[in-house]
């Protein structure tokens, strides 16, 4: 079962719920797999900050951390991400090739980033078991890779910089204690 | 089948659209080419798909064709992936995104080898990609095999799905209270998982509506989970893992004598992260249902260090009453650096009336192809063909291969990605090297090319708008029963629904 579905997820699933719209049959085909699955089971957890919806973050809208992307050829993009949002928005939002295979439904690996300072990794809430089961199988896993779906910009991750694995294949870091995965 | 009626009337208009490319200028020889390179990718599933998509976006002049022997798209994603997995199967809206891409198209029921041969297509295309998966099953070769009542992993799966080749499977579900599943990988699991789950949660998904019927008739009240190896080497992973434990209604059994470790199984738990989670769970599920009382729980039985020997009949003598397992062992193979399992030469027979071989997928050579029988796969360095597995082999020019074709059948919907990526960056590779730059005469036709060859041979294929309407009826069938879809499952009301 879902423990925690990203606000991309959850956007997906909202959208294809949503009552009265004329796009529904089309937006079915997007969102058919999620919103079965909340049917199906009846309940899904929505971890509390990827929760958040518009009117939500009204107050929040003008609050933005830096991030910096670095792409599978090295290549660094400095990028605001808005509190609240996935570093997959973010990334999607700012052309950044990062893939997002289940559409942040914690059913893949594709948006794994790796975190390359460990004191930002460590301020970062720790993996629920689903994230791990998908960190299993990502490519060129390291001690400080997460699901980009899962890490959600908030004040303290103001300057994060997230390496796209391509790039860091062999990226490791020396002489530290990570949190365990 | 397959042949209902002439060319589609969309590919009439596509000839027109499509003329034939323009010989080089002397002044363009230099330089890779600018116009279009045309690629065909042999398959619809992840690794058709992403290769197509890294194509598109890797060169702005590529116009990708996919073509299929299926009318439906996606591959395993459609016929593999557990109806009780819709997350997963999320990534159709991605592959739908490239396959609406202007550059791409997608062509279903074109059978390779039947329909179209590698040697048409490699003589029509600057690039073929070849990306078909694996539909075959590799054999345990032991007496029995042919009994009733023994399938493979693969056709069950198929089956439970919909997929059009298995609809009238009908595996006999109601004579027996026991089934074996001979494997522990995750397709093992997902087979156990559907037998096991209740089928008013299976109800409320796309599960194909004669499965869900059989299922719900079925008297199978064991699943015994059958692995050569210990818990350490179990193949599956801690999602499907952690799903399958996590039953409702379900008694799991596992000894805890084969719990126990031996070093060379902690040296394998250290090095790696999968191994030790896995190993975890069953640890604590061990203790979980220690003791517990089984309150006619249906059950689920890990079976560790056995291997199957032969299959027994029952008493009729053509359905399969039991497998006879052989206690194994494990010693350290000194070559690969891993534990293999031999046998101890102890047996004992576990009675069933079903079994169902997961024990690996196994792909299909076609005509002018090389092929490594052996591991079952193209022979190729990067996902460039090599005309044999042979160490002075040389480069099939404008031949590629992508996933489980290229790797063997391992890995998720995401590790396609990566292979993908791969064989594109060859591709490119190549591109940049000029190495598609054919004289002018020898310019390759592309997508006009598979058209002609599709319209002279009378060849009804499915465009992905025909996809799209087989699509839209499926839902449509599936919101009367509260199901994501209803899928259509034999091969004519497919091709009907796609008009």
């Amino acid at each position: 079962m879902l423990a925690r579905v990203s606000r991309l997820g959850l956007h997906a699933l909202r959208r294809a719920t949503a009552p009265g719209q004329n796009s529904l049959a089309s937006r079915r085909h997007e969102a058919e797999a999620v919103t079965s699955h909340v049917n199906h089971l009846g309940k899904t957890f929505f971890c509390s900050n990827t929760n958040a919806t518009s009117s939500d973050r009204s107050s929040e809208s003008e609050a933005k951390i830096s991030v910096t992307f670095v792409d599978k050829d090295g290549e660094e993009k400095l990028v605001k991400v808005p509190i609240g949002m996935s570093m997959l928005e973010a990334a999607h939002e700012n052309d950044i090739e990062l893939e997002g295979a289940c559409e942040g439904s914690l059913a893949c690996s594709t948006c794994h980033v790796i975190v390359t300072d460990v004191d930002y990794y460590n301020k970062l809430e720790d993996p629920v078991d689903e994230e791990n089961d998908m960190l299993d199988l990502a490519f060129g896993l390291t001690e400080t890779s997460r699901l980009g779906c899962q890490v959600i910009a908030s004040p303290e991750l103001d300057g994060m910089r997230l390496a796209l694995p391509s790039a860091t294949r062999n990226f490791a870091v020396d002489g530290y204690v990570a949190k365990s995965h | 089948m397959g042949r209902v009626r002439p060319l589609h009337h969309a590919a009439r208009r596509l000839l027109l659209l499509f003329p034939r490319p323009r010989a080089f200028s002397s002044a363009a020889a230099a330089a890779p080419s600018r116009e279009p390179l045309h690629v065909c990718v042999v398959g619809s599933g992840p690794a058709g798909f992403y290769t197509a998509d890294k194509m598109l976006k890797g060169h702005e002049g590529a116009q990708v064709d996919i073509i299929d022997r299926l009318p439906t798209p996606f591959g395993l994603v459609r016929s593999g992936v557990a109806p009780d997995h819709p997350e997963t199967k999320i990534v159709v809206n991605q592959f739908s995104r490239v396959a609406a891409n202007d550059r791409c198209q997608f062509y279903g029921n074109v059978t390779l080898g039947r329909d179209v041969s590698l040697s048409e297509l490699r003589k029509t295309y600057d690039v073929v990609v070849l990306a078909y998966g694996a539909e075959s099953d590799r054999s345990l070769g032991i007496p029995g095999e042919d009994l009733r009542g023994i399938h493979s992993a693969r056709e069950f799966v198929w089956w439970y799905n919909g997929h059009p080749d298995m609809c009238n499977l009908a595996p006999d579900l109601q004579s027996t209270d026991s089934a074996v599943v001979l494997g522990q990988g995750n397709v093992a699991l997902d087979v156990a998982r559907i037998l096991l789950r209740c089928t008013s949660e299976l109800a409320a998904t796309d599960i194909a509506d004669y499965a869900l019927d059989a299922l719900r008739g079925s008297t199978i009240k064991k699943v015994y989970l059958v692995g050569r190896r210990g818990p350490v080497q179990a193949a599956c992973t801690a999602k499907e893992l952690r799903e399958i434990l996590g039953l409702k209604n379900v008694h799991v059994f596992i000894k805890e004598a084969d719990l126990v470790t031996l070093p060379a199984d902690e040296e394998e738990i250290r090095n790696s992260r999968i191994k030790r989670r896995v190993y975890e769970l069953l640890s604590k599920a061990a203790i979980a249902h220690k003791g517990k009382n089984n309150n006619g729980q249906k059950e689920l039985h890990f079976v560790f260090f056995r291997r199957p020997t032969r299959f027994l009949p029952s008493e009729d003598g053509v359905t399969v009453g039991a497998v006879q397992l052989e206690k194994t062992c494990l010693k350290d193979d000194g070559v690969a650096g891993k534990q293999v399992a031999v046998g101890t030469g102890e047996f004992e027979d576990l009675k069933c009336g079903l079994v169902l071989k997961s024990i690996g997928y196994k792909s299909l050579p076609v005509e002018g192809l090389p092929f490594d029988k052996y591991r079952g796969i193209v022979p190729n360095l990067k996902g460039r063909v090599l005309s044999s597995e042979s160490e002075n082999a040389t480069v099939e020019p404008g031949l590629y291969v992508v996933g489980w074709l290229k790797r063997g059948p391992t890995g998720i919907v995401a590790t396609n990605l990566h292979c993908a990526e791969e064989t594109v960056a060859s591709i490119l590779e190549d591109d940049k090297k000029g190495l598609f730059m054919g004289p002018s005469d020898s310019k390759k036709q592309g997508r006009r090319g598979l058209l002609e060859i599709l319209e002279q041979k009378n060849i009804r294929f499915v465009p992905f708008d025909g996809w799209e309407k087989i699509d839209s009826k499926e839902k449509m069938a599936g919101e009367l029963k509260n199901k994501p879809r209803e899928k259509i499952t034999t091969w004519n009301e497919i091709l009907m629904a796609s008009n």
